[in-house]
């Protein structure tokens, strides 16, 4: 970033005294497709990254679903029109011809971003046990610790390298678990997804660092589509993380990722996000529109599936990571902080699909409005015909803080099989001022007093996080309720 | 160390006049009684002295260590060395005890210039108020006041004072609810924790708490103002011949 780039934002930043502090832009040379969407956007996104036919088959047959669908507004979100036409949805930092091989010879503007997010890309610098894949905007810019998983059997890679590295996995479960025509921002991302993360753990191994990706977006009026593949093979168990950031910038970027999941028999995926996107500024300008379909299928019997998220970021959040139950006896969990402060908007939750017998699920979501945020908690708890003694637990708690705010909870409940049970429990509080003074007079001030008190409301979702992250979520939380005290 | 002058307050939301015209002096190593009928406004004065939102002052003045109280916020005065234990102490679910009492600590430590503990170093320091306070560490892992029984939340708030080590510490109705083994051990923690540095204000509807914890004054507030003032024997005074004995007074 140039000098007086850099002045600029440091200005702009005191001035509106803003506190999101992942708000800056990197000046970086990129290649950008022009604006606009049509089967050569597409062409252009395919050949950019050199991809085999079948794919780029595959992003025109989602395309031309996609043409046929409407934006879907069931949602309690109000969205401002998106102009579908008046986006990027190609930007990558330019590079050599030849892809960088080593962290060396990466731009080092790129390396002092991450280091700015406090996410080390060098190995050596790098926190023990966290592999690290980086996306920046459309591209995976460095994947740590290869190495030293491959020898493990365990492919942690771009999914532009998986495709080209691994193309017969790619091929077996791409869109298996979430196909190209499954809602309206699943099939922009099939068309034009630009990378994203790939994981396999073969069978019977167990990984043995958390994997992890960082998403960043930095170029303007660019949306960002990323993929992720996670395959856990028979026995195999993996732990990955997500966190994203954006820059600060009056106007709404789109952001519609595709998460799939795939658990083979007696495999456990945990999968842990903390979302971070801007999240405008206090007037509701500006902020990421962020449209995800994250879904995965418990495919063997014994497997698992926990989601675990901790929302803070973006204008509006419209996501339902979700679980397709299929092997007997297995298990989908979700676990989920949503805070929506000042105007942002949060409409999210999950489905459970129980299919095969003695499958159990646990949905636990803990939503806070502060400011003039809506919160929304969605869920769709299925028990199929063949569910049989099948169960889920429910819990879902809204805290209000100040007299702005809306919590809303939307529970749909289907059984299909008189053996099934499900339970549901909601509760709506309010951060209380006696629970406010109590603090206060023990000597926390008052941001203190209620970063404590949103923590201990929750707690048991921030447990069920990798520890890094846990410390990371506690922050943000308090950092995301700034101002919404007197 | 405090000063009341001609105090008045109302609550915010109704207008109603609670304090009208509290004059008290209060000196470090020094413990007062504040005793009262139902209403006389004893819990006001304590809420008002700890900067408890919902009230208003219309007249009068609060000298803290010769600065101006009421311009202070809760937590400034709490920090400041004012610690107020509550008559129905708040649950807070989900922030463990420690972590609630470390992160007090922390705040009014940096406040008087001294270096945040350390996990180890406040153990330690745990360990050494519980040995004192003769209270078991059953409390400490548990959530803020959940699931307590009225006892050991008022242990709790004892413990706390021990560990924040307040100048001034105001005990809001400490002993209602409290069978004679809980009054007992409340009262000892209270007794260990006189110096001659620390004033004590105790506020209390019966004569009972002071059998345990001797004052050096004793104040009856009743209308909103302080009638009487003495020592220790006017509460054996009140005692016999009941708050009914303040229509002469008053």
């Amino acid at each position: 970033m140039s000098g007086a780039t850099a002045e600029t934002l440091d200005a702009v930043q005191s001035a509106s005294g803003d506190s999101y502090k992942y708000g800056f832009f990197t000046d970086i040379e990129a290649e950008t497709a022009p604006p606009g969407l049509n089967e050569d956007t597409i062409r252009f996104i395919s050949a950019k990254k050199e991809e085999p036919q079948w794919l780029l088959d595959w992003r025109l047959e989602a395309y031309r679903v996609w043409l046929k669908m409407a934006e879907p507004h069931w949602a309690k979100l109000k969205v401002a029109p998106i102009d579908y036409q008046g986006a990027t949805y190609y930007s990558a930092p330019k590079q050599d011809k030849d892809r960088p091989k080593s962290l060396d010879e990466i731009d080092p503007e790129l390396l002092k971003t991450y280091e700015k997010l406090g996410i080390p890309l060098r190995e050596r610098e790098a926190l023990a046990g966290i592999a690290v894949d980086a996306v920046f905007d459309s591209v995976s810019v460095a994947t740590t610790f290869k190495g030293k998983l491959g020898e493990m059997g365990i492919i942690f890679c771009s999914f532009g390298e998986a495709v080209r590295e691994h193309p017969e996995l790619v091929r077996k479960y791409l869109g298996t678990v979430v196909p190209q025509g499954d809602n309206f921002f699943a099939a922009l991302n099939s068309a034009v997804f630009s990378d994203g993360s790939f994981v396999y753990v073969p069978e019977g191994v167990r990984c043995p660092m958390e994997l992890s990706t960082y998403f960043r977006i930095n170029a303007a009026n660019t949306g960002q589509f990323e993929r992720t593949l996670l395959i856990a093979d028979k026995g195999a168990y993996v732990s990955y993380l997500e966190g994203c950031t954006a820059p600060q910038r009056d106007e709404n970027q789109l952001h519609a990722a595709v998460v799939e999941l795939v658990a083979l028999e007696g495999a456990q995926i945990k999968y842990s996000t903390v979302q971070n996107w801007y999240p405008g500024d206090a007037e509701g300008r500006g902020g990421i529109y962020n449209f995800v379909t994250k879904r995965g299928i418990c495919k063997g019997d014994n497997s698992k599936i926990s989601w675990t998220q901790v929302e803070t970021g973006s204008a509006i959040t419209w996501k339902y990571p979700s679980c397709i139950l299929e092997g007997d006896n297995s298990v989908g969990e979700f676990y989920s902080v949503a805070i929506t402060n000042n105007l942002q908007q949060a409409d999210t939750g999950t489905k459970m699909i129980h299919i095969g017998k003695n499958t159990r699920s646990t949905i636990i979501s803990k939503g806070i409005s502060a400011g003039r945020g809506q919160n929304t908690y969605r869920g769709l708890v299925r028990m199929l015909p063949k569910a049989k003694n099948s169960r889920n637990f429910t819990q879902c708690d809204s805290l209000l803080v100040g007299d702005k705010c809306g919590a809303h909870t939307v529970p749909y409940v289907e059984i299909r099989n008189p053996s099934a049970r499900a339970e549901h429990e909601a509760t709506t509080s309010k951060v209380s001022d006696d629970q406010m003074f109590y603090c206060q007079q023990r000597g926390l001030s008052k941001e203190d007093a209620l970063a404590l008190i949103v923590n201990g409301f929750c707690k048991e979702v921030l447990k069920e996080l990798p520890m890094e992250f846990a410390v990371e979520a506690q922050k943000l939380l308090a950092v995301s309720l700034e101002g919404s005290v007197g | 160390m405090l000063e009341i002058r001609n105090l008045h307050a109302r609550i915010e939301e109704d207008g109603r006049e609670i304090l009208k015209g509290i004059d008290l002096s209060v000196k470090a190593g020094e413990v007062h009684a504040i005793m009262g009928p139902n209403g006389s406004g004893k819990s006001t004065l304590a809420s008002v002295l700890a900067g408890r939102p919902g009230y208003e002052i219309t007249e009068g003045s609060v000298t803290y260590q010769d600065r101006d109280l009421l311009g202070l916020a809760a937590d400034e005065r709490a920090r400041e060395g004012i610690f107020l234990a509550f008559q129905y102490p708040v649950e807070i679910p989900g922030v463990n005890n420690m972590y609630f009492l470390r992160a007090a600590l922390n705040a009014v430590r940096k406040q008087r210039g001294d270096k945040d503990l350390d996990a180890g170093q406040f153990l330690k320091a745990v360990r050494a108020k519980l040995k004192l306070l003769d209270i078991g560490e059953d409390l400490l892992q548990r959530a803020v006041n959940v699931g307590f029984s009225g006892g050991e939340k008022k242990r709790n708030e004892i413990f706390q004072m021990a560990m924040l080590e307040p100048k001034l510490a105001i005990l809001d109705e400490t002993d209602s609810g409290l069978d004679i083994d809980a009054l007992r051990v409340v009262s000892n923690g209270v007794n260990r924790l006189r110096s001659p540095e620390r004033a004590i204000v105790m506020i209390t509807h019966y004569q009972r708490l002071l059998d345990y914890i001797e004052p050096d004054h004793v104040h009856v507030l009743s209308g909103g103002k302080i009638v009487l003032s003495g020592d220790k024997n006017l509460a054996t005074e009140l005692e016999k011949h009941g708050y009914a004995m303040l229509g002469d007074a008053a």
